[in-house]
């Protein structure tokens, strides 16, 4: 418990807060070029925001749950645990972006965008209503469009923002719809008060259409089979340290009101008459691994098939959600969806920069341009080869203690053939991974290079990214009670 | 003191990598004495008793906890019998001769080439020291990493073919393991609360293991020692299973080689022996006609490979693969000589192919070629390089007093009193594998090393400096004094701790053993 009770939703404020600082700093000096400063503001409010969710995770605030505003908003162990990822994610990436925008306008509304983004994420981790769940997936999704189109100059960058708009439009529309629906059976939109209500209600069929559509609106927010298609293109076009964003936090984002909302108002023996969704995301899963992966493997694009992987890890995710059978400890493979999501947000978002990078040096976009990058920048490569092989599952990174809390979750909860899948796919994925690696470090280089610079702040994003990624192998264990834990608190 | 061991390693290997080129060769070296030094210490005081994985008491011992998985704890559990003790000692004496080797032939981005070979010692301690499942898959699969590289970076003109070659083939093989080890992890049930090794292995042999979905126990036994058997018959390597490593070692650079074969190919063995031989004792006596036959086939076939070649790493390469047949020989014949034998022979085996893999490395780095038609009369030019070739020579056809000699007579006195069906047959046609190592042996050292001196290349062949046969004539005397006092210095100690290895009636049934042999 916290007094005044407010304080407990701080993470979120502190970076709402921060948005409007930006804001300040903006409208006193419009055509300021002072760039340090908006860079530092932003740095330094997530830094600060991801100080306090920790400290509240540490000092156990979540536990029990604070509500407040008549339970509109919860905070508990879970919604902290995402917004250490979605804060520490923004640091990264708000450190990156200070030297990837060099010389460009309009900075300010970037971090603006960026921050406005992070509290609608950290709202999503914390809401308690499918209200405020929608209202805080639209306050993510809105500056999260307007960011991908940040290059307006670029026809990519500007296509890409236009896909993902249409595409996002559509599925909140059809989120909200599913919502609509689901108020009609229970007659409520706070999220406990639905499973209350779910559990006897009458029209079963328009209760199953209703979770589905809201499913859907997850599979969106998390690039998962069947909403995935707009992530390659949304993420290629997009400047490279707001991929590392979107496929990082607003995926954790999308998972985070998923594994509530699924989890809490639609308890699987509550709804099993009119819907059974964990079947449902069962077959996602495995269709998004699948399927992220084998596209993963036929790209030449190094940034596209980065976003593959991204879907496919999406799928590994979603294991968390589809082992929930009522057999074994739910808890495990919840905590270990969660967990998996935190070391993602290190290793991938360290691979999007490590992409801002190379962007920023002007080196091409498919695997041959990266050839020979070692000898030019053997620190930078060091890090990028740490993210694929923990992406990879590699026992060099948190990647393979996460994926092997995954399989061995689903196991214990007696879907074995789902590990099965999950492993296949992990060992697959080693293939177009290493790709990177073998570019970088075996084949001579291409001609025409230019490594002459090293920006200082993007280097320091990619080289903690790595740091924290190796230390997370051995350290995870310290960090992976407060997942099960949180996780077992929302599933009873 | 493993941790210590494991942590120098790796620091080292950072440092080494940052370092500039032109220090890294000698930092590398000076770094890698330390371990060597550590672990000579360790061997000094080393005072485990038995088995570890059987209720023996490891030296060096340490468990933390790491992490937890509902029913599965997993624990930083580290230590050291008296067969991972050579093991640990042989890793980190190659390691630094391997370094040493190195100086002549790498010259291009030495610092990340040094940090690599360190980074690879810190994982091969671990294989070695681990005795937790986890914590040694951690490290089996990253030696995989450094050796990617080495081959990839700095091998010959199909270095890029054989280094992905090698990554998958020993990458699929472990995913096989591990899915075979899992089967007996959630077979075993409740009877077991964590994945730490000893306490899986004598759950096992106590016959708690039960059956899981369709399969029935011993169904579930059979599988898994399959499939371990098959992931690490790929390490080894058992032929068929073994078209990876000719193109491995004859791409990679000669100091990768020496690690190559001197140790990682132990790897294999040793997870035999701690995996399949220990845990699953029942199974193994039921198949050990198919496996010895696998061994002879080894034996007999990598040899004949060898006669064929022409290129002196290849047939050194090749004849790896024969000398590993003896190891699984010798595993598999279940007496005091036979396990004991194979674990010898092991840390002689290292010894033995990282001498002569040096040698080649040497000769190559003088006269630019590999063949054995492009050169003669060596001897003259370089006869301290020549006289170490032809000890290893003799040392691998077996010559008393020598390392070789030892193992492969402990493994042939405990497999010809092996209870199998057959064992005095696979013995006899296993020694007639000797005879074909001496004959190309022979005759690749008489064409190469003596006769009038002639060279197909024009470098001008001279005396190696210093610092190339430095590596040479340690090996030579560590080959010499492991064959003269094999008891004292190495076998006590392993036969201490494979001794319980060997089961008792009430372990083979309890491992589903196919009732009398």
């Amino acid at each position: 418990m916290i007094t005044p009770e407010w304080a407990a939703a701080a993470p979120t404020l502190v970076l709402g807060v921060t948005a409007l600082v930006l804001f300040a700093f903006d409208s006193i000096d419009p055509e300021s070029s002072n760039n340090p400063v908006l860079a530092g503001i932003a740095v330094v409010g997530s830094l600060a925001a991801m100080g306090v969710s920790v400290a509240y995770l540490v000092a156990g605030v979540g536990d029990p749950a604070v509500e407040l505003y008549g339970g509109q908003l919860v905070v508990d162990g879970m919604a902290l645990f995402f917004q250490v990822i979605f804060t520490s994610v923004t640091a990264l990436v708000a450190l990156a972006s200070y030297d990837y925008l060099e010389d460009m306008r309009h900075q300010a509304e970037y971090y603006i965008l960026l921050l406005l983004a992070a509290t609608g994420m950290s709202l999503m981790a914390a809401a308690g209503s499918l209200a405020v769940g929608f209202v805080a997936l639209e306050l993510a999704s809105l500056p999260s469009y307007g960011l991908v189109a940040f290059l307006k100059q670029n026809r990519g960058s500007a296509e890409a923002g236009l896909k993902y708009f249409l595409i996002g439009a559509l599925s909140s529309a059809v989120f909200a719809y599913g919502i609509s629906l689901v108020y009609a059976v229970s007659g409520s939109l706070l999220i406990d008060a639905v499973a209350g209500s779910v559990r006897n209600a009458g029209q079963p069929g328009v209760l199953g259409v209703g979770v589905l559509m809201v499913l859907g609106g997850f599979a969106f927010k998390t690039a998962s089979v069947p909403f995935h298609f707009w992530a390659p293109e949304a993420y290629e076009g997009a400047p490279a340290p707001i991929s590392a964003f979107l496929s990082s936090a607003s995926k954790a984002a999308g998972f985070a009101l998923a594994f509530r909302v699924m989890t809490v108002a639609f308890p699987i023996e509550g709804v099993v008459g009119a819907v059974d969704w964990v079947l449902a995301v069962q077959v996602l899963a495995v269709v998004t691994m699948t399927l992220g992966n084998f596209a993963a493997a036929t790209q030449e694009n190094v940034k596209r098939m980065l976003a593959y992987s991204s879907v496919g890890h999406a799928g590994y995710v979603l294991i968390g959600l589809a082992a929930l059978t009522g057999t074994g400890d739910g808890g495990l493979v919840l905590g270990a969806g969660m967990i998996h999501l935190l070391v993602y947000g290190f290793m991938n978002t360290g691979a999007f920069l490590f992409i801002a990078l190379a962007e920023y040096w002007g080196v091409g976009r498919t695997f041959a341009d990266y050839n020979g990058l070692a000898r030019r920048a053997p620190l930078a490569c060091v890090a990028m080869t740490v993210f694929m092989f923990s992406l990879a599952g590699l026992p060099v990174g948190g990647g393979f203690v996460s994926k092997y809390y995954l399989f061995a979750g689903a196991v214990n909860a007696g879907v074995w053939w789902l590990a099965l899948v999950g492993a296949v796919n992990s060992a697959l994925s080693l293939f177009y991974y290493s790709r990177v690696v073998k570019a970088m470090w075996i084949e001579e280089p291409a001609e025409g290079v230019d490594v002459s610079s090293y920006p200082s702040t993007l280097y320091a994003a990619v080289i903690t990214a790595a740091v924290v990624t190796v230390v997370l192998l051995p350290a995870l264990g310290l960090f992976s009670g407060f997942a099960f834990d949180a996780a077992a608190a929302v599933l009873f | 003191m493993l941790e210590l061991l494991v942590g120098v390693c790796l620091l080292g290997a950072f440092v080494t990598f940052a370092l500039p080129d032109e220090y890294a060769s000698e930092a590398a070296l000076g770094i890698s004495l330390v371990p060597l030094a550590v672990s000579l210490y360790m061997y000094a005081v080393f005072d485990g008793v038995g088995n570890a994985l059987l209720g023996g008491d490891p030296s060096f011992e340490t468990q933390y906890a790491w992490l937890t998985l509902g029913r599965y704890d997993v624990t930083w559990h580290m230590g050291l019998d008296g067969i991972s003790m050579p093991l640990v000692v042989l890793a980190t004496l190659l390691t630094t001769l391997a370094i040493l080797a190195s100086w002549t032939p790498i010259d291009e981005r030495q610092s990340q080439f040094y940090g690599l070979m360190l980074f690879m010692e810190a994982s091969l301690v671990g294989v070695f020291g681990a005795l937790d499942f986890l914590v040694w898959f951690v490290f089996w699969e990253a030696v995989l990493v450094p050796m990617y590289f080495l081959i990839g970076v700095w091998g010959g003109a199909r270095r890029k073919y054989a280094a992905i070659k090698f990554f998958v083939y020993t990458n699929i093989a472990s995913i096989v393991m591990f899915i075979g080890f899992f089967g007996l992890v959630f077979g075993l049930g409740d009877s077991i609360a964590s994945l730490d090794l000893p306490a899986i292995a004598q759950a096992l042999r106590a016959g708690e293991l039960g059956g899981l979905g369709l399969l029935s126990a011993s169904q579930v036994a059979t599988l898994a020692f399959v499939a371990m058997f098959l992931g690490f018959a790929v390490k080894v390597p058992v032929v068929p299973f073994h078209t990876w490593l000719p193109d491995a070692h004859v791409e990679a650079p000669t100091p990768a080689s020496v690690m190559l074969a001197g140790v990682l190919l132990k790897m294999g063995t040793y997870a035999l022996l701690r995996y399949n031989f220990t845990m699953l004792p029942g199974i193994a006596q039921s198949l050990a006609v198919p496996i010895a036959l696998l061994g002879v086939i080894s034996i007999v076939y990598g040899a004949l490979l060898a006669l064929a070649q022409s290129d002196l790493k290849r047939i050194v390469a090749y004849s790896s693969v024969s000398s590993m047949g003896y190891v699984t020989l010798g595993l598999v014949a279940y007496t005091m000589y036979g396990t004991g034998g194979a674990t010898f022979q092991m840390v002689a085996h290292g010894l033995i192919s990282g001498l002569l893999f040096a040698c080649v490395g040497v000769v190559y780095n003088t006269t630019h070629t590999r063949m054995v038609g492009d050169m003669s009369g060596l001897a003259d030019r370089m006869p301290v390089t020549v006289g170490a070739f032809v000890a290893g020579g003799f040392a691998y056809m077996g010559l008393p007093l020598m390392a070789g000699f030892a193992g492969e007579f402990f493994v042939f006195v405990g497999t010809f009193g092996a209870d199998f069906a057959g064992a005095p047959v696979f013995t006899s046609v296993g020694m007639f594998g000797i005879v074909i190592v001496a004959g190309y042996l022979l005759w690749s050292m008489q064409a190469t090393l003596f006769g009038p001196f002639e060279s197909a290349t024009d470098y001008e062949v001279s005396p190696a400096a210093v610092h190339d046969v430095v590596p040479l004539l340690v090996l030579v005397v560590f080959i010499v004094a492991l064959g003269t006092l094999p008891y004292d210095l190495a076998f006590d100690a392993i036969l201490d701790a494979t001794e319980p290895v060997l089961p008792t009636a009430g372990e083979v049934a309890a491992t589903f053993g196919g009732g009398s042999p």
